[in-house]
């Protein structure tokens, strides 16, 4: 599944790296106490440190710093307990300092690993380059008059992580892929609730092709502000082909930025006054260099949550469910704990099968999520006991989910109610058997001749007698006794 | 009896103490001083109301037998860099046009909880940055002693103002802040005593910031007491600032016994300048006999990159100052012209908003932190900044402290240097080694000049013995007594 452009004279590869903002999820901003909510009032939740007002001084948020550890755990990254805040400098209206916080020459988080679930069932490694915490800007507003703009400084001071990968990225599948499972791992941290429509992660990417069997990089571009994954698979794709175009032509691919134009599908270089900054970083002296004690760290990793690799692995472990199945389950924490429910106590197989065929095409086609899912984990599990049980059969069962899924009911309820429940007395099916035999001798004696495919016949009349409630095993079983005598 | 103003802080507190006399009586005879002494134009805002009210809430629980300590009641100015809840604070500039903070700085706050009165807000050098006090956009100050020629002289900066107001006894004792030597130098000039506490004693919180890693808050009074008192109501640790040492307060006061018998104090050779007026070496000579004469040893000792502080403080204070005035954009309060685009609002505001002095320095700091110049210069200063404060750890390993001249020259007239901006700069050649290695210092006022005007002596002692300075500098003033009545007044 190598993804490879044709050109003129041979195939390209791709190389990509990706850039990802992530917001962390904090109820206080980074060096201020104000408030982080999303949709809040325009400049509700801006304190004077963030307004940046006269002799106003940073003051680092713990929380944002063990979130920013947590999430270099869940990488199995390298922590520094050593790291420094630097300023960024630059002039912009919705930047009220002048400057934006960041990490630069020492970040808090080194190298780390990402580990992707490729749909063949194998896996590949992607490599994390770094990660630092920096405060986001604010918002301007261009469009609320036509000769102003207005400025929404809530964001402002936001904390952010950016994580950065390794140029070990070979197709847009596998960035989209990479996203996924970064955003599912930061969520089952609770570090980036990952909610790219809101601005919660956003994503640059730097795109470069070379032919294959090449080991150096050719010149980069780079894409920014990349608000989802589809447009960063789409992004990669145009770039890759423009840049392979480009080198057949003997054009030179420059080293710019670029923006993509999500309704064409393209990508344009941004005007060079657009990202011409000199940012003249220099550690910021309103803060000491960040000093963390291993302790610390130790603290955090002791209380991290079980992540999806080691889960999956566990399921396939342990549940014997097959590795793509195990995938999908572990992909978000709250699915997996909800398979985990439906499972305890029974067989896992059949809770997999429940929740991944049945519970999932039904939420997408409603457009829900599991948190919504109108069928709570312990009904699915009595419904699939009542399965075990012999109250329902398969086709039945089916129809009380659907049921379910309207309702929102107890599988017992909807039984109860509807008169669901499968008929396995032996001894009334019994009576029906010994009524239809008595009183279809003609086809008593064909079967009992040696056509058997007359026992269809028999089934089809036991169910129309019972209203299809009929054990059908129970049935098969009476049948070929009775019929055999 | 003398004018209430003439008392030092300590008696003044004594008298209120005694009852002699009240908080408002005592305000009101700053007013009067202050009014009086307009024409220094020490004072960009006048805050009559609100002292004559905060005196009154002092009389009030004097009365109730509550009181706050020894400045209690006490008229003190604060230097118009710290920001003040409800009272214009303009930094001494232009692009501060009627701003007036809704919060106060942590230092004046301090003051306020002992119970100061605020009598009104002294000018600066814009920004403070400067070290004549000409560079504020609301003029110059007039430094209150009179030289032999007649001529105006400037008070020394940038803390220009608080030193005059308390040298011209308007109040008793001021806030200054010292970056490179904005408290010592003025007090020298004004024959005052400035002191700088250790980097990280006060809080920055509120005051506005002219380079972080240098900038520090400490009093302006006429005696080494008043000083160790109205530290003492200023200082202590405050979590809003993350430079802020968690270090207990020691009792300032306490520590002046006037007994420095053993103790060891070093005359570093480095400071001994080609060309420095005979004067300021006779003085420092007669400083060295007086501490000497106490019982104490002096010896020489070396510190030996001394020659490049003043070049490594002009990289490092204007590259902190660059990005720390990057705020001031016209967006969000002071100063706006408008523009037809963002980037001409911004050039227009900051135009029109910065005076020449700020401007040089904002662009000095700009171009060492720029691409292909950062490691030559900043990263390079900060190398010679540790090595200048390994340089101080060395020297007190053999002394408890360090005996200096304050200044390399008495007050010059108002107007001179103004167009040498290297000639104005050697003026802190003397503060601004400890300074960009965080030590605490006091400038005392120890004699006069040939033209009979104040000059001053430094004591320099290690990180947060500041104990120690005013010991020793206690001493100093004891054996000088030095007059601090102005010649002629």
């Amino acid at each position: 599944m190598t993804y490879l452009i044709q050109g003129d004279r041979g195939d390209w590869e791709v190389v990509i790296g990706l850039e990802i903002h992530g917001q962390v999820v904090s109820k206080a901003k980074l060096f201020s106490g104000a408030a982080t909510a999303f949709g809040a009032d325009p400049n509700c939740q801006v304190s004077l440190v963030d307004a940046a007002m006269p002799g106003m001084l940073p003051v680092i948020n713990e929380h944002c710093v063990e979130q920013a550890v947590r999430t270099g755990l869940g990488l199995k990254a390298e922590i520094n307990l050593f790291s420094v805040f630097e300023r960024k400098n630059y002039f912009y209206a919705d930047l009220p300092q002048g400057y934006q916080i960041s990490q630069y020459q020492h970040p808090i988080v080194g190298e780390g690993t990402v580990v992707l679930d490729m749909p063949d069932g194998s896996t590949r490694e992607i490599g994390i380059e770094r990660l630092h915490m920096e405060q986001d800007a604010g918002k301007s507003l261009h469009d609320q008059d036509p000769r102003r703009s207005f400025i929404d400084l809530n964001r402002t001071g936001v904390c952010l992580m950016e994580i950065v990968t390794k140029p070990d990225i070979r197709s847009p599948e596998e960035a989209g892929l990479f996203l996924r499972k970064l955003r599912s791992i930061m969520r089952y941290l609770g570090t980036c609730d990952g909610n790219m429509e809101e601005g919660s992660m956003r994503c640059d990417i730097n795109v470069s092709v070379r032919s294959v069997g090449e080991t150096e990089l050719r010149t980069r571009a780079e894409v920014k502000n990349l608000n989802s994954v589809r447009f960063v698979m789409q992004a990669i794709e145009y770039e890759a082909s423009r840049q392979v175009e480009a080198h057949d032509a003997g054009e030179e691919v420059v080293q710019e930025t670029r923006l993509f134009d999500s309704a064409r599908g393209t990508t344009r270089p941004m005007r060079a006054k657009e990202f011409a900054h000199d940012y003249r970083y220099f550690p910021d002296p309103d803060l000491l260099p960040l000093q963390l004690d291993q302790a610390f760290v130790d603290r955090i990793k002791a209380a991290l949550p079980e992540l999806p690799d080691d889960k999956k692995a566990r399921f396939i472990r342990e549940f014997g469910l097959s590795p793509y199945d195990a995938g999908v389950l572990v992909a978000s924490r709250r699915v997996a704990e909800y398979f985990e429910a439906v499972a305890e106590g029974r067989d896992p197989k059949t809770a997999a099968n429940w929740v991944i065929t049945n519970l999932f095409g039904a939420l997408n086609a409603k457009g829900l999520d599991i948190s919504e899912s109108p069928v709570s984990a312990a009904a699915l599990g009595k419904l699939i006991d009542l399965i075990g049980k012999g109250t329902l059969s398969g086709r039945m069962a089916k129809e009380v989910f659907d049921a379910m899924l309207e309702s929102g009911q107890d599988p017992e309820a909807i039984v109860a109610e509807r008169g669901l429940e499968q008929i396995s007395d032996s001894g009334a099916i019994e009576g029906i058997v010994d009524g239809l035999i008595a009183d279809n001798p003609t086809q008593v004696e064909q079967y009992r001749a040696g056509n058997q495919k007359v026992i269809g016949w028999f089934v089809g009349q036991i169910m129309k007698a019972t209203q299809g409630k009929a054990n059908p095993q129970m049935v098969n079983k009476l049948l070929r006794e009775k019929l055999g005598e | 009896m003398a004018a209430l103003t003439d008392l030092t802080l300590a008696e003044a507190a004594a008298g209120l103490a005694a009852g002699d006399f009240t908080s408002i009586e005592l305000t009101d005879a700053s007013l009067a001083a202050m009014e009086a002494g307009r024409a220094l134009n020490a004072f960009i805002t006048e805050t009559p109301e609100l002292a004559r009210a905060r005196a009154a809430e002092s009389d009030a629980r004097r009365g109730r037998g509550e009181t706050r300590g020894p400045l209690d009641g006490v008229p003190v100015a604060i230097k118009d860099l710290f920001c003040t809840e409800g009272v214009l604070t303009t930094a001494g500039s232009h692009i501060l046009d009627g701003f007036t903070p809704t919060y106060e700085s942590t230092v004046s706050q301090n003051l306020r909880n002992a119970g100061a009165v605020m009598i009104g807000k002294t000018n600066l050098d814009e920004f403070a940055m400067g070290s004549s006090n000409a560079t504020s956009y609301y003029g110059p100050v007039i430094n209150p002693w009179r030289a032999d020629d007649g001529k105006d002289r400037v008070p020394g900066g940038s803390s220009g103002g608080s030193a005059s107001s308390v040298a011209a006894r308007i109040c008793f004792g001021a806030t200054g802040t010292d970056t490179g030597g904005s408290i010592r130098q003025p007090g020298s000039f004004c024959g005052i005593v400035g002191m700088k506490p250790t980097y990280g004693r006060c809080s920055r919180w509120g005051i506005v910031a002219f380079a972080s890693s240098l900038d520090q808050a400490g009093p302006m009074t006429r005696t080494v007491r008043d000083a160790a008192l109205m530290l003492q109501g200023m200082a202590g640790h405050d979590p809003k600032d993350s430079t802020s040492t968690p270090v207990d307060l020691p009792d300032f006061a306490a520590a002046l016994t006037g007994d420095i018998r053993g103790m060891k104090i070093g005359i570093p050779k480095e400071y001994r300048l080609d060309g420095m007026p005979e004067e300021i070496e006779a003085l420092w000579r007669q400083g060295v006999e007086w501490l000497e004469a106490a019982g104490a040893e002096t010896r020489e000792v070396s510190l030996p990159h001394t020659k490049y502080a003043l070049p490594t403080y002009y990289i490092i204070a204007p590259a902190e100052a660059s990005s720390n005035l990057a705020r001031y954009d016209g967006v969000r309060y002071g100063l706006r012209v408008p523009g037809d685009s963002l980037d001409e609002m911004y050039e227009n505001t900051r135009g029109a908003g910065f005076g020449a002095e700020v401007r040089r320095r904002v662009l000095i700091g700009t171009y060492v932190l720029s691409a292909g110049y950062y490691d030559a210069y900043y990263i390079k200063a900060q190398r010679v900044r540790s090595l200048i404060a390994r340089d101080f750890d060395r020297a007190f390993e053999e002394v408890d402290a360090l005996l200096t001249p304050t200044a390399p020259s008495a007050a010059f007239a108002l107007g001179e240097k103004m167009d040498d901006p290297i000639a104005m700069y050697l003026n802190d050649v003397f503060t601004v080694p400890s300074s960009l290695a965080g030590l605490p210092a006091i400038s005392v006022p120890a004699g006069l000049s040939r033209e009979g005007l104040p000059l001053g002596l430094q004591i320099i002692t290690p990180a947060f013995d500041e104990e120690r300075v005013f010991r020793v500098g206690e001493v100093l003033e004891t054996a000088s007594s030095f007059d601090t009545r102005l010649r002629g007044a």
